[in-house]
């Protein structure tokens, strides 16, 4: 708004000879080069992203990393908390780590099942051990996990009162509640750049349609809407049935507000002085395409998706954890939160809250990664 | 400004329209027709087998044989013609009836959340805006991801988690057991306004976080204005400078976006209530999608809707009165 | 200011600005904006600057009202003396930001009108509304009493209708009328100085010259100062009695309107003047400046024209800044090329 002079970045002008060598490079560098620079400085937006490679390689390899199956079931071992592997006992210090025995007792009073902590026993923690098989990516057939105990088992965050393993399942839930943002995402913006271009391209009624129809979207109330979807799920769908429909209604309700964008940021490109000037000099519609709306598009577009991703994750978790999402055998951070529903539940057993942490963190992971793409990517930003 | 109103009231029905077929859609989506559901629900436990026939004349009794639009007309003409919503086979009885006082309970949720909001967010927007990049202001910044990041329906666990096992109280429910069922009077209502604390906090939760951005940046925007520097030309003292320019333009953004946080409030206010246990509509949604009820479902996510037009209307003409400029570009 | 003579020219200081240096604080480093520059400004008397867009017209004298921005750093060694309307002499440098007497200066002696009177009124207050903030911040008067100095100095800067234009929205006006307000708001204040920072560029033509002829017809009735700042060496010669030349944060040349226009004696004034559309001389080609200013990340060192400049002597102009040369009492060039001469 301001046209003064003032602002000492609106005073550089461009090249001169006798520039600096840096500041010549920063003048003829690539766009995708200047976004890099800049992205480079984003310090927390690139823990965001190493955060999220790391879940990333967690969901592929969840097989490998976890000590057991999904549905493992250890008898004796129900509720049991988080095992912290120790170095040390009264012994003496080992350079082997190892977990103190766990036994059940019935308690003399209430005469229900207790698990307690016997640090009499210990059990060596071992790595690449052999144990139950499993496919990893899906086709290499494996019996190899990263560690375990020869004796008795490990819990490290805990198992639910199915005695299953809650540190493995978490591994897994990782795999779904990405791959299902992902997919989500992928299809919802393919529809979008169709949908949303078309309203974009051609305008008059269908443009009119459409924009009804993501007016729609933004005054309906999300989750109740994906909720809406979800309850119609035939109760006979298996569960990667599920799994597909869950991505498919993501994308459904998600790619109206994709769509908006898109056609506005078209419509607003489309008036630049030198789009204009390009069709004014002869310029074909394919060139204009992919010479000079796609470039000024793609890193907004790029930035939309990582944007539009938590609030995928966010729906995902909200409609398992009512139970109208994901159901099992599939895990979801959702359809593990659904098991601390209730207070009495996090009352007996905080660690089946662990699964929130991971949510927290991959939301967090996002946006400040969508931020720092965002502030990267405007080539008109001013620096303060 | 007659125009104006008329224009955003055709709007504002044109929308509902659009709306009110896709709610219809949704509510015809589940798998079998209503007709068994009804069927089942009705006689479940009865031991009264029932035939084909039965499912056949019910189906023709509330019309079901019908086609889909002529089934929407009746669906839609009973709503604006008699204000009636249908059956809820769930409770047996018409869905005025079961989902009635929990519109007002539901509204009252809706304003204690948002005036918990602005309370919140307006005044230290403003703060951080002029405190900028100090510890406070990034403080608030990781509190605005947060508030973002931490689903509120997780964050009501966790205050339930903390107010039990370090306070020894419950916060769950609207009302006190004493006053759930006992007519209205003043106790209850301050019984009720007592118990609306948490639920507000919680469902101001990610609005909050959001506005507060908006404010800040809003107030960043209009404080590097070169109507402020001006205005500091004509050597007015700073205070009223933040209060006169900036300040007052922070408040049109939030103005303009209240029915956004309406529906960021509706669309996690389901969820929010299963976990505090509250009366009101969006649980009863919930439950009535599990319940397949959809008649009941339909009506509240028409009426949860209808809530956030209407809020988009008000604060249509509140930006009207509030920005000049708005009135020239509508006409 | 047409009637240019040598009393005004020599009348009693308003402002004396001596050794002037302002920087930025940025990402990329510290930035020097203005740079050793001195100017004076004596009581009804205008000053015009002159320069391209980065050449620090408007830093140097946005600082007479301390109105930089928060990074901006003014350098210990800089003076700014204002003489106040009661005598007193004031250091501007030496005032608390923000502060009580800054304050009264700000406005109430010295007032500033910008390019974009669109953007430098607030857009959800009327005109009148900003007038009267201004009158009442300034003058011992009351509420009514201000509105009608509002609607006065409306109707005295030629807006028809003052009455109406005083309820009227900053968007219902057009261009040309919203500089008219932004001069209404700033007179109305009583200045003994006013900073006009490009106030017509963003104005056809023709309103430009109405403009430019209503602020000299005001300076006569009311007898203020003017520092006239732009970019456009054609609208200088109507309005200033004195000129300076800036470039990149540094004074070329100074003197007289005529001096400046007629006897330009620094390539980098007579490059700008070459620039200048004429209407007699429709044959021949207008010159632009080659190159472009040099980023102020990469000042060059010493004469910042060299490197653009025609008559650059390598081995001299890019070492050392030239030392003033004195052409006549008011004439004053920066350049090796007359200093030879002079040696």
């Amino acid at each position: 708004m301001t046209t003064t002079d003032l602002s000492p970045t609106a005073i550089q002008t461009p090249v001169s000879q006798t520039e600096s060598d840096e500041a010549l490079r920063y003048y003829s560098a690539t766009q995708v080069q200047l976004i890099w620079w800049r992205f480079r400085k984003h310090r927390v937006a690139q823990a965001g992203a190493l955060i999220l490679i790391t879940m990333a390689l967690i969901g592929l390899f969840a097989e490998f990393l976890g000590p057991y199956t999904g549905t493992t079931r250890t008898s004796g071992v129900v509720l049991v908390g988080p095992q912290m592997p120790h170095f040390c006992n009264d012994d003496g210090c080992t350079l082997r780590p190892f977990l103190y025995g766990v036994k059940s007792e019935r308690n003399p009073e209430t005469l229900g099942m207790e698990v307690k902590i016997d640090t009499s026993v210990r059990r060596d923690i071992h790595f690449f051990v052999q144990g139950e098989p499993y496919k990893l990516l899906g086709f290499i057939d494996l019996q190899t996990h990263l560690f375990g105990v020869s004796e008795g088992s490990i819990h490290l965050f805990g198992t639910d009162s199915l005695g299953r393993d809650i540190f493995t399942r978490i591994l897994l839930a990782t795999r779904t509640s990405l791959s299902i943002g992902i997919i989500g995402v992928l299809i919802a913006f393919v529809l979008a750049l169709i949908i949303g271009g078309a309203a974009g391209y051609f305008g008059g009624w269908i443009d009119y349609v459409i924009q009804r129809l993501t007016e729609i979207v933004r005054v309906v109330p999300v989750i109740p809407l994906y909720m809406g979807l979800a309850a119609a799920f035939p109760v006979e769908w298996s569960s990667s049935q599920v799994y597909f429909a869950m991505t498919l209604i993501l994308a459904i309700v998600g790619w109206p507000t994709l769509a908006r964008r898109i056609r506005g940021k078209l419509l607003s490109l489309r008036g630049e002085d030198y789009v204009v000037a390009a069709t004014l000099s002869g310029a074909g519609p394919s060139r204009i395409i992919g010479r000079h709306l796609l470039p000024a598009f793609m890193s907004y577009i790029i930035v939309d998706l990582v944007i539009s991703f938590p609030y995928m994750l966010l729906s995902e978790t909200a409609l398992s954890f009512v139970g109208l999402g994901l159901r099992p055998p599939t895990v979801s951070w959702g359809v593990l939160l659904q098991d601390a529903q209730t207070v009495r539940a996090i009352e007996q057993a905080p660690w089946l809250f662990i699964p929130a942490a991971f949510v927290v963190i991959a939301v967090l992971s996002f946006t400040v990664l969508g931020d720092g793409l965002r502030d990267a990517a405007d080539p008109y930003q001013i620096s303060e | 400004m007659i125009k104006f109103l008329f224009q955003r009231t055709i709007g504002m029905a044109v929308t509902m329209f659009f709306v009110s077929i896709m709610v219809f859609i949704i509510m015809e989506l589940p798998p079998g027709d209503y007709a068994e559901r009804w069927a089942f629900r009705k006689f479940s436990g009865t031991g009264t087998e029932i035939t084909e026939a039965d499912i056949d004349n019910i189906r023709a009794e509330f019309g079901l044989d019908k086609p889909a639009p002529e089934r929407y007309l009746k669906w839609i003409g009973g709503i604006i013609l008699h204000g009636d919503f249908g059956e809820a086979f769930a409770f047996q009885t018409s869905v005025n009836i079961v989902i009635g006082q929990k519109i007002w309970l539901t509204l009252t949720i809706l304003f204690s959340t948002l005036i918990v909001t602005y309370l919140i967010s307006i005044p230290v927007g403003m703060y951080a805006a002029i405190r900028r990049n100090s510890i406070e202001d990034y403080t608030l910044t990781v509190f605005s991801y947060l508030g973002f990041a931490l689903p509120n329906f997780l964050l009501a666990l966790i205050l339930l988690y903390v107010s039990i096992t370090y306070f020894d109280s419950t916060v769950g429910g609207l009302f006190s057991p004493e006053y759930a069922d006992a007519p209205w009077s003043i106790e209850k209502a301050l019984d009720l306004l007592s118990h609306l604390i948490i639920p507000a906090i919680v469902l101001a939760w990610s609005a909050t976080a959001f506005q507060l951005q908006t404010v800040r940046a809003t107030m960043l925007d209009e404080i590097n204005n070169l109507s402020v520097t001006a205005a500091r030309a004509r050597g007015v003292p700073e205070w009223k400078l933040l209060i006169k320019y900036p300040a007052r333009l922070a408040i049109n953004p939030v103005v303009s976006t209240m029915s956004f946080d309406a529906n960021r409030i509706f669309s996690e206010l389901p969820i929010v209530a299963l976990v505090l246990g509250l009366p009101e509509l969006g649980e009863l949604l919930l439950k009535s999608y599990l319940d397949l009820d959809m008649f009941v479902a339909g009506a509240i996510l028409l009426i949860l809707t209808f809530m956030i037009v209407f809020m988009n209307f008000l604060s249509d003409i509140a930006l009207a009165i509030l920005d000049p400029r708005v009135k020239l570009i509508e006409g | 200011m047409t009637s240019t003579t040598n009393e005004t020219i020599n009348g009693p200081d308003l402002l004396d600005v001596k050794d002037l240096k302002i920087s930025f604080k940025t990402d990329e480093g510290i930035i020097t904006a203005v740079d050793g520059i001195n100017f004076s400004v004596k009581r009804g008397q205008t000053l015009g600057i002159v320069g391209e867009s980065g050449s620090g017209k408007s830093v140097s004298t946005w600082s007479i009202m301390r109105l930089l921005p928060k990074n901006s750093i003014i350098d210990k060694s800089s003076s700014i003396q204002f003489h106040r309307k009661d005598g007193k002499k004031v250091e501007i440098t030496r005032l608390k930001p923000n502060g009580r007497e800054l304050r009264e200066i700000r406005g109430g002696e010295v007032a500033l009108i910008f390019q974009e009177p669109m953007s430098s009124f607030s857009p959800v207050y009327t005109i009148g509304n900003q007038i009267i903030e201004a009158v009442l911040q300034h003058r011992n008067v009351s509420k009514d009493e201000a509105k009608e100095i509002a609607i006065d100095m409306l109707d005295k800067v030629g807006i028809s209708n003052p009455r109406q234009r005083f309820k009227q929205f900053p968007f219902e006006l057009s261009g040309g009328m919203r500089q008219r307000a932004m001069i209404a708001v700033a007179l109305s204040m009583n200045p003994s100085l006013l900073i006009a920072d490009e106030p017509t560029t963003s104005l056809d033509v023709t309103i430009q010259a109405q403009i430019l002829k209503l602020m000299r017809d005001l300076q006569q009735d009311l007898g203020m100062a003017i520092i006239f700042i732009t970019h456009n060496l054609g609208v200088i010669a109507q309005v200033a009695d004195e000129v300076e030349v800036m470039y990149l944060g540094k004074i070329l040349e100074r003197g007289t309107a005529k001096e400046i226009i007629h006897r330009s004696q620094h390539p980098y004034t007579q490059a700008l003047l070459k620039a200048i559309p004429q209407l007699d001389s429709t044959g021949e080609r207008l010159t632009a400046i080659s190159g472009d200013i040099p980023s102020p990340l990469s000042r060059p060192a010493g004469c910042p024209f060299h490197t653009r400049c025609e008559k650059v002597m390598p081995g001299i102009c890019d070492v050392e800044m030239p030392n003033p040369t004195q052409l006549s009492d008011t004439h004053t060039v920066y350049c090796f090329l007359h200093e030879e001469k002079d040696v």
